[in-house]
Protein backbone atom coordinates (compact mmCIF):
# COMPACT_ATOMS: atom_id res chain seq x y z
CA UNK A 1 0.00 0.00 0.00
CA UNK A 2 1.49 3.59 -1.25
CA UNK A 3 1.46 6.44 1.34
CA UNK A 4 -0.68 9.53 -0.09
CA UNK A 5 0.95 12.85 0.53
CA UNK A 6 -0.92 16.22 -0.80
CA UNK A 7 1.68 18.17 -2.92
CA UNK A 8 -0.13 21.09 -4.25
CA UNK A 9 -3.32 23.14 -4.00
CA UNK A 10 -5.52 25.52 -5.49
CA UNK A 11 -8.61 27.45 -4.13
CA UNK A 12 -11.11 30.01 -5.75
CA UNK A 13 -12.93 30.97 -2.13
CA UNK A 14 -15.07 33.87 -1.79
CA UNK A 15 -12.83 35.50 0.66
CA UNK A 16 -9.57 34.47 -1.35
CA UNK A 17 -8.59 33.80 -4.94
CA UNK A 18 -5.65 31.69 -5.16
CA UNK A 19 -3.31 29.51 -1.80
CA UNK A 20 -1.58 33.12 -0.71
CA UNK A 21 -5.00 35.40 -0.22
CA UNK A 22 -6.94 32.23 1.35
CA UNK A 23 -4.16 31.49 3.25
CA UNK A 24 -4.07 35.24 4.80
CA UNK A 25 -7.82 35.08 4.84
CA UNK A 26 -8.53 32.52 7.04
CA UNK A 27 -5.73 33.58 9.59
CA UNK A 28 -7.11 36.91 9.82
CA UNK A 29 -10.40 35.82 9.85
CA UNK A 30 -11.95 37.62 6.49
CA UNK A 31 -15.65 37.28 5.60
CA UNK A 32 -16.25 36.92 2.35
CA UNK A 33 -19.85 37.18 2.38
CA UNK A 34 -21.81 40.15 1.07
CA UNK A 35 -25.41 41.20 -0.20
CA UNK A 36 -26.14 40.50 -3.19
CA UNK A 37 -29.26 42.54 -5.21
CA UNK A 38 -29.98 40.15 -7.40
CA UNK A 39 -31.63 38.10 -4.70
CA UNK A 40 -33.37 40.66 -3.59
CA UNK A 41 -34.76 41.55 -6.55
CA UNK A 42 -35.37 37.87 -6.75
CA UNK A 43 -37.69 37.97 -3.68
CA UNK A 44 -34.98 35.49 -1.74
CA UNK A 45 -35.15 35.40 1.71
CA UNK A 46 -31.72 35.59 2.28
CA UNK A 47 -30.19 37.95 -0.06
CA UNK A 48 -26.08 37.44 1.21
CA UNK A 49 -23.55 35.20 -0.07
CA UNK A 50 -19.96 34.27 -0.54
CA UNK A 51 -18.70 34.52 -4.31
CA UNK A 52 -14.91 34.58 -5.32
CA UNK A 53 -14.04 37.74 -6.96
CA UNK A 54 -12.51 37.18 -10.47
CA UNK A 55 -11.98 39.80 -12.88
CA UNK A 56 -12.69 39.51 -16.69
CA UNK A 57 -8.41 39.20 -16.91
CA UNK A 58 -8.00 36.94 -14.39
CA UNK A 59 -9.82 34.23 -16.42
CA UNK A 60 -8.46 35.15 -19.47
CA UNK A 61 -4.72 33.69 -17.50
CA UNK A 62 -6.88 30.37 -16.88
CA UNK A 63 -9.37 29.80 -20.09
CA UNK A 64 -8.59 31.03 -24.17
CA UNK A 65 -11.03 33.43 -25.71
CA UNK A 66 -12.42 30.36 -27.67
CA UNK A 67 -12.73 28.88 -23.66
CA UNK A 68 -14.59 31.53 -22.76
CA UNK A 69 -16.85 31.96 -25.57
CA UNK A 70 -19.96 31.41 -24.87
CA UNK A 71 -18.96 30.04 -21.45
CA UNK A 72 -21.45 30.64 -18.75
CA UNK A 73 -20.30 28.34 -15.93
CA UNK A 74 -19.47 29.54 -12.97
CA UNK A 75 -18.47 26.22 -10.86
CA UNK A 76 -16.50 24.91 -13.94
CA UNK A 77 -14.17 28.54 -13.47
CA UNK A 78 -13.47 27.79 -10.53
CA UNK A 79 -12.67 24.39 -10.96
CA UNK A 80 -10.28 25.11 -13.59
CA UNK A 81 -8.82 27.80 -11.60
CA UNK A 82 -8.39 25.90 -8.93
CA UNK A 83 -7.17 22.81 -10.23
CA UNK A 84 -4.80 24.70 -12.29
CA UNK A 85 -3.23 26.30 -9.82
CA UNK A 86 -2.66 22.88 -7.76
CA UNK A 87 -1.17 21.54 -10.66
CA UNK A 88 1.62 24.34 -10.76
CA UNK A 89 1.90 24.16 -7.13
CA UNK A 90 2.32 20.65 -7.45
CA UNK A 91 5.36 21.81 -9.88
CA UNK A 92 3.61 20.93 -12.81
CA UNK A 93 3.94 22.49 -16.44
CA UNK A 94 0.58 23.59 -18.30
CA UNK A 95 1.20 23.09 -21.72
CA UNK A 96 -1.38 22.04 -24.16
CA UNK A 97 1.36 19.97 -26.43
CA UNK A 98 2.80 17.86 -23.12
CA UNK A 99 2.66 14.50 -23.27
CA UNK A 100 -0.15 12.14 -22.05
CA UNK A 101 0.64 11.23 -18.61
CA UNK A 102 -1.31 7.62 -17.94
CA UNK A 103 -0.08 7.85 -14.02
CA UNK A 104 -2.02 10.72 -13.27
CA UNK A 105 -5.77 11.25 -13.26
CA UNK A 106 -8.47 13.36 -11.75
CA UNK A 107 -11.63 13.36 -9.19
CA UNK A 108 -13.37 16.53 -9.16
CA UNK A 109 -16.91 16.47 -8.05
CA UNK A 110 -19.78 19.04 -8.67
CA UNK A 111 -23.46 19.08 -7.61
CA UNK A 112 -24.88 20.97 -10.53
CA UNK A 113 -22.83 21.70 -13.53
CA UNK A 114 -23.86 25.07 -15.63
CA UNK A 115 -26.83 25.85 -14.05
CA UNK A 116 -26.90 29.22 -15.97
CA UNK A 117 -25.76 27.81 -19.21
CA UNK A 118 -28.54 25.71 -18.59
CA UNK A 119 -31.13 28.06 -17.91
CA UNK A 120 -29.82 29.89 -21.28
CA UNK A 121 -30.37 26.81 -23.41
CA UNK A 122 -33.94 25.94 -21.78
CA UNK A 123 -35.07 29.15 -23.07
CA UNK A 124 -33.56 29.06 -26.47
CA UNK A 125 -35.12 25.34 -26.77
CA UNK A 126 -38.43 26.49 -26.05
CA UNK A 127 -38.36 29.47 -28.32
CA UNK A 128 -37.84 26.44 -30.72
CA UNK A 129 -34.23 27.30 -31.57
CA UNK A 130 -32.76 24.03 -30.49
CA UNK A 131 -30.47 24.46 -33.23
CA UNK A 132 -28.92 27.82 -32.39
CA UNK A 133 -28.02 26.31 -28.62
CA UNK A 134 -24.07 26.18 -29.78
CA UNK A 135 -21.57 23.55 -29.43
CA UNK A 136 -20.83 23.80 -25.74
CA UNK A 137 -24.46 23.32 -23.80
CA UNK A 138 -22.98 19.41 -22.88
CA UNK A 139 -19.65 19.86 -22.27
CA UNK A 140 -20.76 22.79 -19.80
CA UNK A 141 -23.94 21.65 -18.20
CA UNK A 142 -22.80 17.72 -17.76
CA UNK A 143 -22.27 16.32 -14.70
CA UNK A 144 -18.91 15.85 -15.56
CA UNK A 145 -17.94 19.36 -17.25
CA UNK A 146 -15.74 20.14 -15.08
CA UNK A 147 -13.24 17.05 -14.95
CA UNK A 148 -13.69 17.01 -18.82
CA UNK A 149 -12.01 20.59 -18.83
CA UNK A 150 -9.16 19.69 -16.56
CA UNK A 151 -9.00 16.50 -17.96
CA UNK A 152 -8.08 18.01 -21.08
CA UNK A 153 -5.92 21.11 -20.07
CA UNK A 154 -3.90 19.08 -17.94
CA UNK A 155 -3.55 15.88 -20.51
CA UNK A 156 -4.67 13.74 -17.73
CA UNK A 157 -4.43 9.91 -18.86
CA UNK A 158 -5.97 8.26 -15.67
CA UNK A 159 -9.02 8.06 -14.68
CA UNK A 160 -10.90 11.49 -15.32
CA UNK A 161 -14.25 11.56 -13.57
CA UNK A 162 -16.41 13.58 -11.17
CA UNK A 163 -18.19 12.28 -8.23
CA UNK A 164 -21.41 14.04 -6.67
CA UNK A 165 -22.38 13.78 -3.04
CA UNK A 166 -24.18 17.54 -2.32
CA UNK A 167 -22.20 18.77 0.60
CA UNK A 168 -19.89 15.78 1.09
CA UNK A 169 -18.52 15.94 -2.86
CA UNK A 170 -15.14 17.72 -1.98
CA UNK A 171 -14.40 15.22 0.98
CA UNK A 172 -15.47 12.30 -0.89
CA UNK A 173 -13.44 13.56 -3.96
CA UNK A 174 -10.09 13.17 -1.99
CA UNK A 175 -10.55 10.06 -0.52
CA UNK A 176 -11.57 8.54 -3.87
CA UNK A 177 -8.21 9.92 -5.01
CA UNK A 178 -6.38 8.68 -2.24
CA UNK A 179 -7.71 5.19 -2.23
CA UNK A 180 -6.74 5.19 -6.24
CA UNK A 181 -3.10 6.01 -5.15
CA UNK A 182 -2.80 3.78 -2.09
CA UNK A 183 -3.49 0.86 -4.30
CA UNK A 184 -1.38 1.79 -6.71
CA UNK A 185 -3.31 2.30 -10.03
CA UNK A 186 -2.41 5.88 -9.88
CA UNK A 187 0.70 7.76 -8.71
CA UNK A 188 -1.08 11.54 -8.93
CA UNK A 189 -4.51 12.31 -8.72
CA UNK A 190 -6.04 15.67 -8.80
CA UNK A 191 -9.06 16.44 -6.41
CA UNK A 192 -11.34 18.36 -5.39
CA UNK A 193 -15.00 20.05 -5.82
CA UNK A 194 -16.41 22.55 -7.06
CA UNK A 195 -19.84 24.92 -7.16
CA UNK A 196 -21.59 27.43 -8.96
CA UNK A 197 -22.54 30.66 -7.68
CA UNK A 198 -25.88 32.76 -7.80
CA UNK A 199 -29.85 32.96 -7.64
CA UNK A 200 -30.50 29.55 -9.57
CA UNK A 201 -28.39 27.09 -7.13
CA UNK A 202 -29.21 28.93 -4.10
CA UNK A 203 -33.12 29.01 -4.82
CA UNK A 204 -33.99 25.76 -3.85
CA UNK A 205 -32.53 26.07 -0.41
CA UNK A 206 -34.18 29.62 0.19
CA UNK A 207 -37.31 27.71 -0.62
CA UNK A 208 -36.73 25.19 2.34
CA UNK A 209 -35.81 28.35 4.63
CA UNK A 210 -32.75 26.66 5.23
CA UNK A 211 -30.64 29.70 4.45
CA UNK A 212 -30.92 32.70 7.15
CA UNK A 213 -33.09 35.74 6.59
CA UNK A 214 -31.82 37.48 9.52
CA UNK A 215 -28.70 39.35 8.46
CA UNK A 216 -29.36 40.98 5.02
CA UNK A 217 -28.41 43.98 6.36
CA UNK A 218 -24.98 42.50 7.78
CA UNK A 219 -23.83 39.96 5.40
CA UNK A 220 -20.40 39.07 7.50
CA UNK A 221 -22.14 38.51 10.63
CA UNK A 222 -24.93 36.39 8.53
CA UNK A 223 -22.45 32.80 8.82
CA UNK A 224 -22.24 32.16 12.40
CA UNK A 225 -21.44 28.06 13.15
CA UNK A 226 -21.92 26.90 16.65
CA UNK A 227 -23.32 30.26 17.50
CA UNK A 228 -26.39 30.79 20.02
CA UNK A 229 -28.10 33.28 17.31
CA UNK A 230 -27.53 31.41 14.20
CA UNK A 231 -30.38 30.66 11.88
CA UNK A 232 -29.58 28.82 9.01
CA UNK A 233 -26.76 28.75 6.31
CA UNK A 234 -24.96 30.82 4.07
CA UNK A 235 -24.40 30.24 0.73
CA UNK A 236 -21.44 30.14 -1.18
CA UNK A 237 -19.65 28.78 -3.87
CA UNK A 238 -15.95 28.76 -5.29
CA UNK A 239 -13.81 25.81 -5.66
CA UNK A 240 -11.07 23.75 -3.95
CA UNK A 241 -8.21 21.36 -5.61
CA UNK A 242 -5.02 19.08 -4.23
CA UNK A 243 -2.51 17.19 -5.88
CA UNK A 244 -2.72 14.04 -4.01
CA UNK A 245 0.74 12.09 -5.26
CA UNK A 246 2.21 8.72 -3.78
CA UNK A 247 5.34 9.30 -1.34
CA UNK A 248 7.40 7.64 -3.71
CA UNK A 249 6.48 9.69 -6.27
CA UNK A 250 6.90 13.10 -4.45
CA UNK A 251 9.99 12.38 -3.14
CA UNK A 252 11.57 11.23 -6.36
CA UNK A 253 10.14 14.98 -7.92
CA UNK A 254 11.83 16.43 -4.80
CA UNK A 255 7.87 18.21 -4.22
CA UNK A 256 7.11 19.96 -1.24
CA UNK A 257 4.45 17.87 1.02
CA UNK A 258 2.15 19.60 2.66
CA UNK A 259 0.82 17.10 4.55
CA UNK A 260 -0.09 13.11 4.64
CA UNK A 261 -3.24 11.99 4.21
CA UNK A 262 -3.31 9.32 6.63
CA UNK A 263 -7.23 7.57 5.60
CA UNK A 264 -10.43 8.38 6.19
CA UNK A 265 -13.81 6.79 5.66
CA UNK A 266 -17.09 7.06 3.98
CA UNK A 267 -20.36 5.72 4.43
CA UNK A 268 -24.17 6.66 4.65
CA UNK A 269 -26.30 7.02 7.42
CA UNK A 270 -29.42 5.48 4.97
CA UNK A 271 -31.81 7.50 6.01
CA UNK A 272 -32.68 5.11 8.88
CA UNK A 273 -32.50 6.14 12.84
CA UNK A 274 -32.91 9.58 12.25
CA UNK A 275 -31.46 9.84 9.34
CA UNK A 276 -33.34 11.53 6.72
CA UNK A 277 -32.56 12.74 3.64
CA UNK A 278 -31.79 16.04 4.62
CA UNK A 279 -30.85 15.42 8.30
CA UNK A 280 -28.22 13.04 9.44
CA UNK A 281 -28.52 9.63 11.17
CA UNK A 282 -25.93 10.01 14.43
CA UNK A 283 -25.00 6.21 14.66
CA UNK A 284 -23.54 6.39 11.20
CA UNK A 285 -21.74 9.75 11.56
CA UNK A 286 -19.92 8.70 14.58
CA UNK A 287 -19.08 5.23 12.61
CA UNK A 288 -17.52 7.38 9.88
CA UNK A 289 -15.36 8.92 12.33
CA UNK A 290 -14.44 5.74 14.01
CA UNK A 291 -13.74 4.40 10.94
CA UNK A 292 -11.34 6.61 9.63
CA UNK A 293 -9.27 6.50 12.72
CA UNK A 294 -8.75 2.67 12.47
CA UNK A 295 -8.61 3.28 8.80
CA UNK A 296 -5.44 5.74 9.75
CA UNK A 297 -4.43 3.99 12.39
CA UNK A 298 -4.72 6.36 15.11
CA UNK A 299 -6.33 6.58 18.49
CA UNK A 300 -8.94 9.30 18.92
CA UNK A 301 -6.85 10.81 21.46
CA UNK A 302 -4.12 11.99 18.50
CA UNK A 303 -6.47 14.32 16.93
CA UNK A 304 -5.08 17.90 17.63
CA UNK A 305 -7.77 19.88 15.80
CA UNK A 306 -11.38 19.13 13.49
CA UNK A 307 -12.85 21.11 10.64
CA UNK A 308 -16.43 20.46 10.90
CA UNK A 309 -19.21 20.23 8.58
CA UNK A 310 -21.07 23.14 11.12
CA UNK A 311 -23.31 24.80 8.44
CA UNK A 312 -25.12 27.20 11.15
CA UNK A 313 -28.61 25.54 10.89
CA UNK A 314 -29.89 23.61 14.33
CA UNK A 315 -27.81 20.31 13.16
CA UNK A 316 -24.54 22.04 14.99
CA UNK A 317 -25.05 20.51 18.33
CA UNK A 318 -25.35 17.42 17.24
CA UNK A 319 -22.27 17.04 15.03
CA UNK A 320 -20.76 18.58 18.02
CA UNK A 321 -22.40 15.88 20.09
CA UNK A 322 -21.23 13.01 17.49
CA UNK A 323 -17.84 14.09 17.73
CA UNK A 324 -17.88 13.83 21.73
CA UNK A 325 -19.62 10.16 21.18
CA UNK A 326 -17.01 8.90 18.68
CA UNK A 327 -14.10 10.86 20.10
CA UNK A 328 -15.00 10.06 23.49
CA UNK A 329 -13.67 12.93 24.43
CA UNK A 330 -15.41 15.99 26.01
CA UNK A 331 -14.81 19.63 27.79
CA UNK A 332 -11.36 20.79 27.82
CA UNK A 333 -10.27 17.39 26.91
CA UNK A 334 -11.86 17.57 22.91
CA UNK A 335 -9.50 18.51 20.40
CA UNK A 336 -9.73 22.30 18.71
CA UNK A 337 -13.11 22.95 15.90
CA UNK A 338 -13.57 25.40 13.64
CA UNK A 339 -15.73 26.23 10.48
CA UNK A 340 -14.39 27.89 7.63
CA UNK A 341 -18.01 28.37 6.97
CA UNK A 342 -18.34 31.21 9.12
CA UNK A 343 -15.85 33.00 6.47
CA UNK A 344 -17.26 31.68 3.47
CA UNK A 345 -20.48 30.52 3.82
CA UNK A 346 -21.49 26.67 2.82
CA UNK A 347 -20.39 26.20 -0.71
CA UNK A 348 -22.20 23.43 -1.33
CA UNK A 349 -20.48 20.84 -3.37
CA UNK A 350 -17.44 22.72 -3.14
CA UNK A 351 -17.30 22.73 0.65
CA UNK A 352 -15.23 19.89 1.75
CA UNK A 353 -12.66 20.78 -0.83
CA UNK A 354 -12.20 24.14 -0.37
CA UNK A 355 -12.42 23.28 3.84
CA UNK A 356 -9.85 20.82 3.09
CA UNK A 357 -7.49 23.15 1.42
CA UNK A 358 -7.84 25.02 5.16
CA UNK A 359 -7.15 22.39 6.81
CA UNK A 360 -4.32 20.96 5.44
CA UNK A 361 -2.95 24.31 5.41
CA UNK A 362 -3.05 24.73 9.20
CA UNK A 363 -1.13 21.78 9.14
CA UNK A 364 1.32 23.20 6.71
CA UNK A 365 1.47 26.76 8.68
CA UNK A 366 1.10 25.55 12.38
CA UNK A 367 -2.01 27.03 13.02
CA UNK A 368 -5.99 27.15 13.57
CA UNK A 369 -7.90 29.57 11.93
CA UNK A 370 -10.46 31.38 13.94
CA UNK A 371 -14.42 30.72 13.86
CA UNK A 372 -15.87 34.40 13.07
CA UNK A 373 -19.15 35.28 14.52
CA UNK A 374 -19.59 32.90 17.92
CA UNK A 375 -19.23 35.24 20.64
CA UNK A 376 -22.51 33.49 21.82
CA UNK A 377 -21.94 29.92 21.41
CA UNK A 378 -24.41 27.97 21.72
CA UNK A 379 -25.69 26.83 25.37
CA UNK A 380 -26.38 22.86 23.79
CA UNK A 381 -22.37 22.88 22.79
CA UNK A 382 -20.93 24.57 26.12
CA UNK A 383 -22.42 21.21 27.45
CA UNK A 384 -20.38 18.95 25.59
CA UNK A 385 -16.80 21.02 24.96
CA UNK A 386 -15.19 23.87 26.80
CA UNK A 387 -15.48 27.24 25.03
CA UNK A 388 -11.47 27.19 24.61
CA UNK A 389 -11.76 25.20 22.20
CA UNK A 390 -13.40 27.29 19.35
CA UNK A 391 -10.88 29.70 18.91
CA UNK A 392 -12.29 33.21 17.78
CA UNK A 393 -9.03 34.54 17.25
CA UNK A 394 -6.05 32.64 15.15
CA UNK A 395 -4.27 30.05 17.67
CA UNK A 396 -0.46 29.76 16.50
CA UNK A 397 0.76 26.29 18.20
CA UNK A 398 2.06 22.94 17.34
CA UNK A 399 -0.86 20.63 15.46
CA UNK A 400 0.19 17.27 13.42
CA UNK A 401 -3.32 15.79 13.12
CA UNK A 402 -6.12 17.62 11.81
CA UNK A 403 -9.56 15.21 11.48
CA UNK A 404 -11.65 16.50 8.05
CA UNK A 405 -15.73 15.82 8.25
CA UNK A 406 -18.67 16.49 5.86
CA UNK A 407 -21.91 15.58 5.73
CA UNK A 408 -24.41 15.89 2.89
CA UNK A 409 -28.02 15.46 1.29
CA UNK A 410 -29.09 11.72 1.41
CA UNK A 411 -27.68 11.35 4.64
CA UNK A 412 -24.04 10.62 3.36
CA UNK A 413 -20.84 10.86 5.08
CA UNK A 414 -16.66 11.86 4.77
CA UNK A 415 -14.18 11.82 7.03
CA UNK A 416 -10.35 12.28 6.59
CA UNK A 417 -7.63 12.12 8.11
CA UNK A 418 -4.63 14.72 7.35
CA UNK A 419 -0.80 14.02 9.34
CA UNK A 420 2.18 16.73 9.50
CA UNK A 421 4.82 15.52 7.34
CA UNK A 422 8.00 15.95 8.54
CA UNK B 1 -21.69 41.57 -52.34
CA UNK B 2 -18.61 41.34 -53.64
CA UNK B 3 -16.09 38.20 -53.46
CA UNK B 4 -13.50 40.10 -51.41
CA UNK B 5 -15.79 41.87 -48.99
CA UNK B 6 -17.59 38.52 -48.65
CA UNK B 7 -14.19 36.48 -47.85
CA UNK B 8 -13.54 39.55 -45.49
CA UNK B 9 -16.05 39.11 -43.21
CA UNK B 10 -15.91 35.03 -43.13
CA UNK B 11 -12.07 35.55 -41.93
CA UNK B 12 -13.03 37.89 -39.28
CA UNK B 13 -16.09 35.05 -38.61
CA UNK B 14 -13.76 31.79 -38.13
CA UNK B 15 -10.65 33.97 -36.78
CA UNK B 16 -11.62 32.66 -33.04
CA UNK B 17 -12.02 29.45 -33.62
CA UNK B 18 -8.82 29.02 -36.10
CA UNK B 19 -6.10 26.84 -34.42
CA UNK B 20 -3.53 27.32 -37.30
CA UNK B 21 -2.11 31.26 -37.85
CA UNK B 22 -0.39 30.72 -40.72
CA UNK B 23 -3.13 29.29 -42.65
CA UNK B 24 -5.33 31.79 -41.48
CA UNK B 25 -2.73 34.70 -42.69
CA UNK B 26 -3.15 32.92 -45.82
CA UNK B 27 -6.99 32.31 -46.40
CA UNK B 28 -8.37 31.78 -49.37
CA UNK B 29 -11.35 30.41 -51.39
CA UNK B 30 -9.72 26.99 -50.98
CA UNK B 31 -8.87 26.80 -47.54
CA UNK B 32 -10.75 23.87 -45.42
CA UNK B 33 -12.35 24.41 -42.07
CA UNK B 34 -10.81 21.71 -40.54
CA UNK B 35 -8.21 20.59 -43.00
CA UNK B 36 -6.07 23.92 -42.92
CA UNK B 37 -7.59 25.96 -39.89
CA UNK B 38 -7.66 23.46 -37.71
CA UNK B 39 -10.99 24.19 -36.27
CA UNK B 40 -12.55 21.59 -34.02
CA UNK B 41 -15.14 20.01 -35.76
CA UNK B 42 -17.60 20.51 -32.59
CA UNK B 43 -16.94 24.20 -33.55
CA UNK B 44 -18.26 24.00 -37.24
CA UNK B 45 -21.93 24.48 -35.71
CA UNK B 46 -20.52 28.13 -33.63
CA UNK B 47 -19.07 29.03 -36.90
CA UNK B 48 -22.52 28.76 -38.96
CA UNK B 49 -24.47 30.57 -36.13
CA UNK B 50 -22.12 33.26 -36.27
CA UNK B 51 -22.50 33.25 -40.14
CA UNK B 52 -26.34 32.98 -40.01
CA UNK B 53 -26.09 36.27 -37.92
CA UNK B 54 -23.92 38.00 -39.41
CA UNK B 55 -25.93 37.78 -42.52
CA UNK B 56 -28.82 37.25 -40.99
CA UNK B 57 -29.81 33.83 -43.31
CA UNK B 58 -30.57 30.28 -41.87
CA UNK B 59 -28.47 27.37 -42.80
CA UNK B 60 -29.97 24.04 -42.97
CA UNK B 61 -28.66 20.64 -42.04
CA UNK B 62 -27.90 19.39 -45.45
CA UNK B 63 -26.30 22.77 -46.59
CA UNK B 64 -24.47 22.73 -43.09
CA UNK B 65 -22.95 19.52 -43.99
CA UNK B 66 -21.34 20.11 -46.75
CA UNK B 67 -20.46 23.73 -45.13
CA UNK B 68 -16.09 22.80 -45.20
CA UNK B 69 -14.39 25.16 -46.95
CA UNK B 70 -14.49 29.16 -47.45
CA UNK B 71 -15.96 28.08 -51.21
CA UNK B 72 -18.91 26.29 -49.87
CA UNK B 73 -19.48 28.84 -47.32
CA UNK B 74 -19.16 31.79 -49.60
CA UNK B 75 -22.11 29.80 -52.12
CA UNK B 76 -24.56 29.00 -49.49
CA UNK B 77 -24.62 32.74 -48.47
CA UNK B 78 -24.17 34.30 -51.47
CA UNK B 79 -27.57 31.74 -52.69
CA UNK B 80 -29.03 33.01 -49.45
CA UNK B 81 -28.27 36.98 -49.29
CA UNK B 82 -29.19 37.05 -53.13
CA UNK B 83 -32.42 34.84 -52.79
Amino acid sequence: MNRVVITGMGVVAPNGVGLGAFTNAIKSGVSGITFHQNLEDANFSCCIGGIPQVSEEKKLEYLTPLQLRGFNSSGILYGCMAGMDAWKDAGFDINPESTLDYDSGCVFGTGTSGVEKFREAIYKLDAGEVKRLGSTVVLQTMASGISAYLGGILGLGNQVTTNSSACTTGTEALLMGYERIKRGQAKRMLVGSCSDDGAYIWGGFDAMRVMTYKHNDAPEEGSRPMSTSASGFVPGSGAGALVLESLESALERGATIYAEVLGGHINSGGQRNGGTLTAPNPEAVQRCILEALKNSGINANAIDTINGHLTATSKDSLEIENWVQALDRRGSDFPYINSLKSMVGHCLAAAGSIESVATVLQLKDQFVFPNLNCEDVHPGILELISDEKIPKQMIKKEITIAAKASFGFGDVNACIIFKKYN
Amino acid sequence: MKKEELITKLKSIVKPYIQDEEAFNNLSEHTTFVGDLKINSANLVDVILDVEDEFDIRIENDEMERMLSVKAAMDIVSSKISA
